[in-house]
């Protein structure tokens, strides 16, 4: 039956999470936002409490424990691994997105290794911080276009090219890289690889000076003759031209609503701290009146919450259809494209609303609003979500919707 | 002698006998007709799921009963909400969708639509069992899923099917024990009954929360009322309107009987729903009866009118489905440059955005409903509600004009309806009731 309350059982982690979010992060939200590249020190400790909390509420959060899940409990419909990731994230970015995204065993090489590694390397991986190595300097958004090898020899391969914008590249225990076993064949020939710290050939060669999330660092990796067990290839190893990158892309199918509540927790937030020095200066909402009968910031703060509902729902519909084994993939983009552009609009507009003090770093919006904007851009665009959606909608391959 | 459940069950089954729902079910052979939807048995498959135990009040009679809880966060649509969605999108695509464009220009109701209509046997969703009817529970969410597939089809033509639907809702959901006696059972009769929620007041910056220019003032044999009201449906040819007005400090509505003296109607044509033929309704002193004060003092008037807004919102989601239903072929179809103009990112992305509004406007609504339906507070969630189909709804009628072009400017195609029809979310506060 239709409803779209959370439920009660998500409480205790809901809870937890906004306590991490609001003594954890936030004491020292502006600190390693001053000190780039600083490790958050703090968090190493941090790290082994969440380990005990995750067991205490059913350890069912996280992005390690993203999968598709295929089994449902007795009424028929599961709300699981996917929605509790959801939940809980958004209230961790509610907090501060950067340190979020710093967590160790958060990474998106471990929501990667969740959605497509077999039971060995579960086991091998699932407990190890797994950062995601995609892009390279000659590609972003086209996937496709990679240029790092892995050649097979023996029972290893060869990878050898350059990453860039791996978070938490520097810090994580290993980094799945994205590499193509043989270049003639295009996109199918994608595989991903784990890649752990200290391989030989593996170096980091630099680290991003960046608008926000300055608490995470972002990584420039280079590969040069890094040698790694065949065993490290997630999913399958063989080629099939009829399948395509299918395998790689099913990881975007989880992570996507991930990146999505993101957004929704750094939205409500800048949202939360307007509305409370609005209500200091006897600007009250409280739902009371058509938008035509109110002041321009009382309506205007309206619609924002409204589109922040919007994108939350969507949200949470993109990890209850992963929750219940329904193919997502349209409407993870969905989430993607109204949260990333929803949290943008929201966290920009509210420095606007308060015009002098939104923007000093006396308040803490205009960090927020500098945080919210890679949330609209990496995991997929706006504009790669848009095409995403559209490519479905319209029934359009990507050869005739280019 | 009218027809009853089993006569309306009857006539519904012969209309989708041959119909591709009737196929889709497997409803082929005629018993097997017989037992989908309108019969007696059919409406007790439809309503199993929603059948609670029933309360054990006096005022049992007419009553519906306690809403469900639900304890997962759930999208699915139980297999009744499927059978009727299905029931009434095909009636939407076979009948009502047909008759949107002539009904605009004709500025009123095709002749026997509202009669046609009774077929679809709506009033019997929203009366009781005890009172005759087939609801044994209220749900909002199935309400509003009506509402979307019926918009579908003709959004006005839907507000015109909805408004005596609205004041049925009205009526068991707040009415008195023998206001429950004395008006449903002609929603369960052979005709129509031409009735409508006024509650809307003429003027810029109207607020249905603040107090009305409509007021009522109690006198020896009943109420004396005075005031307008304006975008009420129909011509002028209703029989009965719920109005609001200001009463001993609290916004209430009343019964109005169309023929009490001191009534008088103008038509007052707006930018759309012209098929509903809206007007303003002016009353001049009027004397209505002792029981015409709807319901008790439990009687919520913040929740009367979101309800009513969460119905114009559930429209409104459906005549943005038909107008995406109705982009993605033309888009796909339509040439310029050598291929199709869906090739052209800057008319993709139109659309994306549109399939992205139009689910978080779904979303919204049946979150208001769901809590509606649970019997918990469902205010900020329906005001928020609106507030977003009001701007995507506009939005997404806006850019059906701009994707189709200039022939989305012509009447040739139905998008300039949309347009204007959708208009109209941020500007009313009257005529439905979930």
């Amino acid at each position: 039956m239709i409803n779209l309350e959370v439920p009660k059982k998500f409480r205790a982690l809901i809870s937890q999470a906004h306590q991490v979010g609001n003594s954890v992060f936030r004491p020292i939200s502006r600190k390693y936002d001053r000190s780039e590249h600083a490790y958050p020190v703090e968090l190493d400790m941090f790290a082994a409490i969440m380990d005990g909390m995750n067991d205490s509420t059913g350890g069912v959060a996280g992005a390690g424990a993203l999968k598709q899940d295929k089994e449902k409990d007795e009424e028929g419909i599961k709300n699981g691994s996917n929605m509790a990731t959801v939940l809980s994230l958004a209230e961790l970015c509610w907090g501060d997105v950067g340190l979020s995204l710093t967590l160790p065993r958060q990474g998106l090489g471990n929501a990667a290794i969740a959605a497509v590694a077999d039971d060995e390397q579960f086991a091998r991986f699932g407990k190890k911080w797994a950062a995601m190595a995609i892009t390279e300097p000659g590609f972003g958004s086209d996937s496709a276009a990679v240029r790092t090898t892995a050649i097979k020899d023996g029972d290893d391969y060869i990878i050898n090219g350059e990453k860039i914008y791996v978070t938490s590249g520097e810090r994580a225990d290993c980094v799945v890289v994205w590499a193509s076993v043989d270049r003639s064949l295009g996109r199918a020939a994608i595989k991903s690889f784990v890649v752990e710290k200290g391989t030989p050939g593996m170096e980091v060669v630099r680290l991003e000076k960046k608008l926000g999330i300055k608490a995470s660092d972002t990584a420039a990796i280079t590969f040069t003759d890094c040698r790694v067990p065949a065993s490290n290839l997630l999913g399958d190893p063989e080629v099939n031209v009829e399948k395509g990158f299918a395998g790689v892309m099913q990881t975007f199918d989880n992570t996507r609503p991930v990146v999505a509540a993101m957004a929704i927790g750094v939205a409500r937030a800048s949202l939360d701290r307007t509305r409370q020095i609005l209500n200091s200066h006897k600007i009250k909402t409280n739902y009371n009146a058509p938008l035509q009968s109110l002041t321009q910031l009382q309506a205007q703060l309206y619609r924002y919450e409204a589109d922040w509902e919007g994108a939350r729902l969507l949200t949470l519909k993109a990890a209850w259809m992963a929750d219940n084994g329904i193919p997502n993939s349209k409407e993870a983009s969905m989430a993607k494209a109204k949260a990333g552009r929803t949290a943008n609009a929201i966290t920009l507009g509210c420095v606007e609303m308060l015009g002098a003090l939104g923007y000093s770093e006396d308040e803490m919006l205009e960090k927020w609003a500098r945080d919210s904007k890679i949330l609209d851009i990496f995991e997929g665009t706006q504009q790669i979500q848009q095409l995403i959606i559209a490519r479905r909608l319209l029934g359009k391959s990507s050869a005739e919707l280019k | 002698m009218g027809k009853n459940l089993q006569g309306t069950g009857l006539a519904i089954a012969t209309r989708f006998s041959g119909s591709k729902f009737a196929a889709k079910y497997g409803l082929r052979k005629p018993a097997e007709k017989l037992a989908y939807l309108g019969t007696k048995k059919g409406f007790e498959l439809v309503m199993k799921q929603m059948a609670k135990k029933k309360k054990d009040q006096p005022d049992e009679k007419m009553m519906l009963d306690a809403p469900a809880r639900h304890t997962m966060f759930d999208l699915s649509l139980s297999e009744e909400q499927q059978m009727i969605k299905d029931t009434v999108r095909s009636y939407a695509e076979d009948v009502i969708k047909g008759l949107g464009h002539d009904a605009n220009e004709a500025m009123n109701l095709p002749e026997t639509y509202l009669q046609n209509i009774m077929e679809l046997g709506l009033n019997y969703f929203s009366v009781p069992e005890s009172a005759g009817g087939a609801a044994t529970s209220w749900s909002p969410t199935t309400n509003a899923i009506i509402a979307e597939e019926l918009a579908w089809g003709d959004f006005t033509l839907a507000f015109t099917t909805l408004a005596p639907v609205g004041v049925a809702n009205a009526i068991v959901k707040w009415g008195t024990a023998s206001q429950k006696e004395k008006y449903l059972p002609e929603y369960l009769g052979e005709s129509p009954v031409m009735s409508a929620i006024a509650l809307q007041e003429p003027g810029a910056f109207f607020n249905p929360m603040k107090k009305l220019s409509t007021v009522a003032t109690k006198v020896k044999n009943g109420y004396r009322i005075s005031g307008v009201k304006t975008l009420v449906p129909f011509g002028g040819d209703a029989s009965l309107y719920l109005v609001a007005a200001r009463y001993k400090g609290n916004n209430r509505l009343f019964f109005v009987p169309a023929g009490t003296a001191g009534i008088s109607w103008d038509a007052a044509p707006a930018m759309g729903l012209r098929a509903a033929a809206t007007g303003t309704l002016t009353m001049d002193n009027i004397l209505v009866g002792a029981d015409a004060l709807l319901g008790d003092k439990s009687f919520d008037y913040q929740a009367f009118v979101d309800l009513g807004q969460l119905n114009w919102c559930a429209l409104a989601v459906g005549a943005c489905q038909a107008a995406l239903d109705y982009l993605i072929p033309y888009v796909n179809e339509r040439e310029a440059f050598g291929e199709p103009i869906s090739h052209r990112q800057a008319v993709a992305f139109m659309i994306a955005d549109i399939g992205i509004e139009l689910e978080a406007m779904r979303l919204m609504v049946w979150r208001a409903t769901a809590l509606a339906e649970m019997g918990k507070p469902f205010h900020r969630e329906a005001y928020l509600a609106h507030v977003l189909c009001a701007e995507k709804a506009m939005k997404i009628g806006t850019d059906a004009v701009q994707l189709l072009g200039g022939h989305g400017f012509t009447k040739e195609h139905p998008a300039e309806r949309w347009y204007r029809d959708l208009r109209v979310l941020a500007c009313i506060h009257s005529g439905l009731h979930l």
